[in-house]
């Protein structure tokens, strides 16, 4: 692992995931998908692992790649048993002398691949326990087909399938903690990151994953401005204010062992956060000040119980 | 070597004499024991496959897939319900030429759940660019078993090595073991051009592909099936030397001079075998034809040897719900189109949930065809064999 991170010399690196590919202005998943890769040690090959997704979409339009590295896409619902097969060829082939050099394995799959459809592949690759990094770029809802909700997206917000109307107001059901499955599976390695500031706790936690033998799991907060609604020269501040809210806080949990990486210098108002984004405009309207005490009372909840984790 | 096996343990008796690199593992009935026999054969250490067992049919797909997109040859077992949840694998299987091997003891699909002997499962699965090949006994299933993987891997398309659940899976018979170096040297190393794992050359694999592309793409995947029925014949060709047993793209009994026949897949064929034997000695001009590879279909080749006959009989042991007969009858009776004069053509649905065949039945359908034949009248292009119906209780012929 890199004993002190420098920005200057990770974004001299040669990029592994090049430019000229299809993602929005103002969308996290490059930016994560990017750091990640950064955090793989030059001289090493890496083979990564997509869901369908829009990261999959606009990064491998036949005929072109954006990857340096070997690519595989097959579905929607089986990244990680994807990422398991090509660890498993590895092995087999390493094996019989077939193959030499350091092969490192990255999957790639947002919320609806990874909360939802693609968990139970997820799952079972976790358990088996390949030699294997999954990230989860979170982007709370169903982008690609076009902002439908799934089990990551956030209380009250507003996708195409949980609309703003005059009986229903947005999602009515809490986000999954996914991250604390992923620690009951007792993997080496499971921590919740997000592209902050120069980016350090990513690459961290992404080196971390890669270099740890057995089975990690990357949970990665990756803000969408089309899905968000916001402008797209505030993703940074977005992010800088889901963790400053305490919204997503950044830990990691390695051998069990539970650690707060990032505590906010004062804690910030759930709604400073909210109130950047057009899913969560209705909120803000008359009348609806108990969706706004709800979710700081739910945060406020969350990070008491996390509190109580990394303090043990 | 002559040995007592079931199906399922030739089968994977094959695979261990393979030793495939990686092998995506789940049970499911009946195909429950290859995995089982194989994960032995890991245990001892008499393969070194990367065995994995994996949380779902479709699981093991994306293993089998993803690992020989890596390099790795691949191969799984299952039948029914887990080829189903396969279903949308396999087209990835065989759109990005992933020559992978699949032993499909076929079972019949839910729902009502049943756990018997149809072609529902593998039938359902005819379009999705795999090659279909049918044995129909456990000696078939070992042989075809082996000359898969010198076939896929030429035309890069994946094989489903199909036998019979139960009837064959489970019924232990005396067949012939090649010897392993035999089977090694027969196989050979796989060695794609391309692979993820290569380290002077990357690849990516699964691309989002527009309309500009896609036709062509699909264009190829269609040449190479078209291509793999020559290569199924040379492999066959080859195997015949090492084994001295024949195979082609089906089989044809009796038929030389046979003015009635029937055509049918699988295990069923030894029980119409032996009723042909029956009638011939009471001077039925009564034949068989039992297709071998589904996938491509041999239309042409089929359609040469039925031109000879009066009246035929396609026995189709899946329903396609197509309202217009079975898939069997449906490619026969087209294959058929093109000829100047064509036979009478009936289709008979049977065996549907494990539902016995008996050689009266067959009798009853060379009977039913010699009427045909004499009168010109078909009756009932499309019916069903062997099911009780309200207030009767008929063959239902």
């Amino acid at each position: 692992m890199n004993p002190v991170y420098d920005l200057k010399r990770e974004v001299e690196k040669p990029a592994r995931l090049t430019g000229g590919h299809r993602l929005c202005a103002g969308c996290g998943a490059g930016i994560v998908v990017s750091g990640v890769l950064r955090a793989l040690n030059e001289e090493d090959r890496a083979v990564v692992t997509n869901a369908t997704s829009c990261l999959e979409v606009s990064t491998f339009m036949y005929p072109y790649t954006a990857y340096t590295d070997s690519f595989i896409h097959s579905a929607f619902e089986n990244a990680a048993a994807t990422c398991s097969g090509v660890e498993a060829a590895y092995n087999a082939l390493k094996r019989r002398g077939k193959v030499d050099g350091t092969v490192k394995f990255i999957t790639f799959g947002g919320d609806g691949g990874t909360y939802d459809i693609g968990f139970q592949s997820l799952s079972g690759a976790m358990e088996r326990g390949h030699d294997m990094v999954y990230v989860c770029y979170d982007n709370e809802a169903y982008m690609n087909t076009g902002i439908q909700r799934s089990s990551s997206t956030p209380h009250f917000s507003r996708t195409t399938t949980t609309p703003v109307g005059s009986v229903r107001q947005g999602k009515i059901q809490n986000k999954k903690d996914l991250t604390e499955i992923l620690v009951s599976h007792n993997i080496p390695y499971a921590a919740q990151s997000a592209p902050l500031g120069n980016l350090k706790d990513l690459h961290m936690k992404a080196n971390k994953a890669i270099y740890t033998e057995g089975p990690c799991f990357l949970n990665v907060l990756s803000p969408c401005p089309r899905g968000w609604d916001y402008p797209m020269a505030k993703l940074p501040e977005i992010v800088r204010l889901a963790v400053d809210t305490c919204v997503w806080p950044l830990f990691e949990v390695e051998e069990g062992v539970w650690r707060l990486t990032y505590t906010p210098k004062k804690k910030l108002p759930v709604e400073d956060f909210l109130r950047m984004q057009g899913r969560f405009a209705h909120m803000f309207r008359k009348g609806n000040e108990w969706m706004l005490e709800e979710a700081q009372q739910y945060v406020d909840k969350k990070w008491e119980r996390l509190l109580e984790r990394t303090e043990a | 070597m002559s040995i007592c096996l079931s199906g399922n343990e030739a089968v994977a008796y094959a695979m261990k004499q393979i030793n495939p690199d990686v092998m995506g593992a789940f049970p499911i009935t009946p195909s429950t024991e290859i995995p089982e026999y194989f994960a032995q054969y890991v245990a001892n250490g008499e393969v070194n496959t990367e065995y994995v067992t994996v949380e779902s049919e479709h699981s093991s797909m994306s293993v089998c897939i993803a690992a020989e997109a890596a390099g790795a040859r691949s191969v799984s077992a299952t039948s029914s319900c887990g080829l189903a949840l396969m279903y949308e694998m396999l087209y990835v299987a065989a759109s990005n030429r992933l020559p992978i091997t699949l032993a499909c003891v076929n079972r019949a699909l839910s729902g009502p759940i049943n756990i018997n002997n149809d072609h529902s499962d593998s039938m359902g699965a005819r379009d999705a660019g795999w090659i279909q090949i049918y044995a129909e006994n456990n000696q078939e299933a070992y042989d075809n078993f082996i000359m898969a993987m010198p076939v896929g891997e030429n035309v890069r398309l994946p094989v489903m090595s199909c036998m019979d659940g139960f009837i064959t899976s489970h019924a232990v018979e005396n067949i012939e073991l090649l010897e392993t170096d035999a089977v090694r040297a027969f196989v050979g190393e796989y060695k794609p051009e391309n692979f993820l794992l290569k380290k002077e050359n990357p690849l990516a694999v699964g691309p989002y592909d527009i309309s500009a592309y896609y036709m062509e793409h699909k264009v190829q995947q269609a040449e190479a099936m078209k291509a793999a029925k020559t290569r199924i014949l040379e492999v066959a060709a080859e195997f015949e030397k090492l084994s001295g047993r024949q195979y082609g793209l089906f089989e044809e009994y009796q038929m030389e001079d046979a003015e009635l026949a029937v055509v049918l897949i699988g295990s069923s064929a030894g029980t119409a075998k032996a009723a042909v034997n029956e009638l011939r000695e009471k001077g039925v001009k009564a034949g068989i034809i039992k297709v071998r590879v589904f996938r491509p279909f041999p239309g042409e080749e089929l359609a040469k040897v039925l031109a000879k006959t009066k009246a035929v009989a396609v026995m189709d042991k899946s329903e396609g719900f197509s309202a217009n007969g079975g898939p069997l009858f449906a490619e026969t009776r087209s294959a058929l189109y093109d000829l100047r004069e064509r036979p009478y053509l009936i289709d008979i649905v049977y065996g549907l949930g494990g539902r016995d065949l008996k050689t009266e039945d067959v009798e009853k359908i060379f009977a039913r065809l010699a009427e045909v034949a004499s009168t010109g009248k078909t009756g009932d292009v499309y019916s069903h064999m062997g099911q009780r119906r309200r207030g009767q209780d008929e063959s239902g012929l």
